[in-house]
């Protein structure tokens, strides 16, 4: 369910590294808790991230909730798709519906994030609280 | 068992731009008794135009059926209870209309000069002294029109005060049970938003707050009651914590159904409020209302004000545009005036002892509904409810059933939905409010529906889940709305072809 090479927080984003790179997405638990996304708001090229602040929101249509940018740097592509197609995010999180890549300002972050089977484990503790 | 309501015949109508045809008219002019003037002669022919495309024409009585047949489809607090959490929609008595219809004050105008408006000036005076007393506040103004807009002043004057001092300083603190529309207000203002979050039992946590506050934090935005209907107990040293570092407290009047006449913002450590006379204050909710927002001050913020201030100077009221610091006006003229007429007959028309019983029926009521329906739904937050309690679908999610479902659900039964899927915090959330309106009988139909809807979720969680049935429109395609909005009514056979 969960690809083994990517990184995940918490907040249920997720963060595959290209070299310098960060692509960032949300989770399919994340998507699956939102439902039907009917709006992405995503940063502007150039916008300099910081790792656990405001990257985005996604607009479902329960609610909208922020994204949290998995790494620190700066947004050097945004998914444009997802503008006219929001319901990619709910198709296919992990693959097609990526959110932004981002030029890596501190490429350590990444140690601090969970693994595939951590992350596993965090929604299915999440999960069984429900 | 559905015992509020039976299905019973109302009328299908189009609109009225479906319904025109040419020629047809609601009125009848006199004759001139005037020459009459060629106006394409007189304003030059670009200036007139025979008629307007699709204007609808219709007679008096299709229009007055037209309206009366739309309100026959509708659902309003004079129907029954609107349990929405958070909204407080409670009853606007009819003196409140009474007393707005007085011809003095329905016809005021805001160019009228000072001394032909001592009225309603003396209205607005006596509404911004009780306003202060309710909160314990030094200093109120009228002028934002509603709640959002009294968020955004009341941190504006936050921003003036910091930058006298020498600092506007960077952020604000929002706990994750506030209100939605504290983030925007911070954004809006100019500062970035950091959240705090709850504990367990549904708080501020106050050693997760203490390490936040820093010299960059210009204020904390909190709701009290916040969403969850809990009351933050720790709330005076939470007050000092951010005192102690420079930084202010704002606090979101929205709940202030479960504190008037019980206690006071301003003496449990908060700097500046808004009040949502729509709420609240029994003026109308909904429907444009129009709201209005009231922000409540402690000393040191009020000559920050907005321009004017309303002053009495020996026998007489005065506007006051001669005011320094003031962050100058947030609306034209004073605010929407005709609910502060509303407002303060309520409060009048109450007093002080009435007040405070509306407050202890109104959590009165929310505790009757959580006690009754907490066996059938979960309560993640077991604190003491105030005004509104907060159950998630956790239960009826295991069945496949969300708490927009039995929204839906609750329709049939009579009822206008509780507040679906907010605050954030709570996993599928059921947000209800009765306010001090409901009388017991009332509650109880609305207690015996959230409970055979639980039942049905467990029997036949179909019937839930393709709810409403016996409404005029079943269920709508929410997502696809969403997602290809249409706006704008287009005729189709102008263009031959379906509207866009």
């Amino acid at each position: 369910m969960y690809p083994a090479n990517f990184h995940y927080t918490k907040e249920h984003e997720w963060v595959r590294v290209e070299g310098d790179v960060g692509v960032v997405g949300i989770t399919d638990h994340a998507q699956n808790q939102l439902g039907d996304i009917v709006y992405v708001d995503l940063p502007k090229t150039g916008t300099r991230v910081e790792q656990g602040k405001t990257l985005g929101s996604v607009e479902s249509v329960k609610a909208v909730s922020d994204i949290y940018s998995p790494v620190s740097g700066e947004v050097v592509e945004v998914n444009d798709t997802l503008a006219t197609a929001p319901e990619k995010l709910n198709e296919d999180p992990h693959g097609e519906a990526w959110l932004v890549k981002i030029k890596l300002s501190a490429p350590g972050e990444i140690q601090q994030l969970l693994s595939a089977e951590d992350y596993q484990n965090y929604v299915a503790a999440e999960e069984s609280k429900h | 068992m559905i015992r509020k309501v039976r299905p019973h015949i109302n009328q299908n109508e189009p609109l009225l731009f479906e319904r025109s045809s040419p020629g047809k008219r609601g009125y009848q002019l006199p004759a001139l008794d005037v020459p009459a003037v060629d106006a394409a002669a007189v304003l030059g022919g670009r200036n007139t135009r025979a008629e307007i495309e699709g204007f609808p024409e219709v007679s008096e009585v299709e229009a007055i059926r037209h309206f009366t047949r739309l309100s026959t489809h509708n659902y309003a607090i004079d129907l029954g209870l609107y349990p929405l959490g958070s909204c407080t929609m409670k009853y606007n008595p009819r003196v409140n209309e009474q007393v707005a219809r007085i011809e003095g004050l329905a016809w005021a105008h805001p160019y009228q000069p000072e001394s032909l408006s001592q009225g309603i000036l003396e209205v607005m005076g006596a509404l911004e002294k009780m306003l202060a007393e309710i909160t314990g506040m030094d200093a109120v103004t009228l002028q934002p029109a509603a709640g959002a807009h009294g968020e955004f002043t009341g941190i504006l004057l936050i921003r003036a005060l910091l930058e006298s001092r020498g600092n506007p300083r960077k952020k604000l603190l929002i706990p994750d049970s506030a209100h939605g529309t504290n983030p925007a207000t911070a954004t809006t203002a100019g500062y970035a938003v950091e959240n705090i979050k709850s504990n367990a039992r549904g708080m501020v946590d106050v050693e997760e707050l203490a390490k936040s506050v820093t010299e960059d934090v210009a204020a904390l935005m909190i709701t009290n009651p916040n969403t969850l209907g809990v009351f933050e107990e720790n709330i005076t040293r939470i007050a000092e914590i951010l005192h102690a570092k420079g930084a202010m407290v704002y606090m979101d009047g929205a709940n202030m159904n479960a504190l008037v006449g019980i206690a006071r913002p301003g003496d449990f450590g908060v700097d500046v409020m808004h009040l949502n006379l729509h709420k609240t204050f029994s003026t109308p909710h909904g429907g444009g209302g129009p709201g209005s927002g009231p922000v409540a001050v402690k000393g040191p913020l009020a000559p920050f004000l907005p321009t004017p201030r309303l002053q009495r100077v020996g026998s007489r009221w005065t506007w006051n545009y001669d005011l320094a610091q003031s962050i100058g006006r947030v609306r034209a003229f004073y605010g929407n005036i005709g609910m502060h007429i509303r407002a303060l007959a309520y409060i009048l028309a109450h007093g002080g002892d009435g007040l405070r019983n509306a407050t202890k029926d109104a959590v009165l009521n929310a505790n009757y509904i959580r006690t009754l329906i907490e066996p059938y739904y979960d309560l993640p937050h077991k604190a003491p409810t105030m005004h509104e309690c907060v159950f998630s679908d956790d239960r009826q999610s295991k069945r496949g059933v969300r708490t927009g479902d039995i929204a839906k659900r609750l329709i049939d039964y009579g009822f206008h939905p509780y507040t679906v899927s907010f605050p954030l915090i709570v996993h599928g959330a059921l947000m209800i409010e009765p306010t001090e309106t409901e009388s017991k009988d009332e509650l109880d139909l609305f207690i015996d529906a959230m409970i055979s809807i639980a039942q049905e979720v467990e029997e036949n969680p179909e019937v839930v889940l393709k709810a409403p049935h016996d409404t005029r429109t079943s269920r709508v395609d929410e997502v696809t709305a969403a997602r290809k909005p249409v706006v704008r009514w287009k005729p189709e056979s102008t263009s031959g072809k379906a509207a866009d």
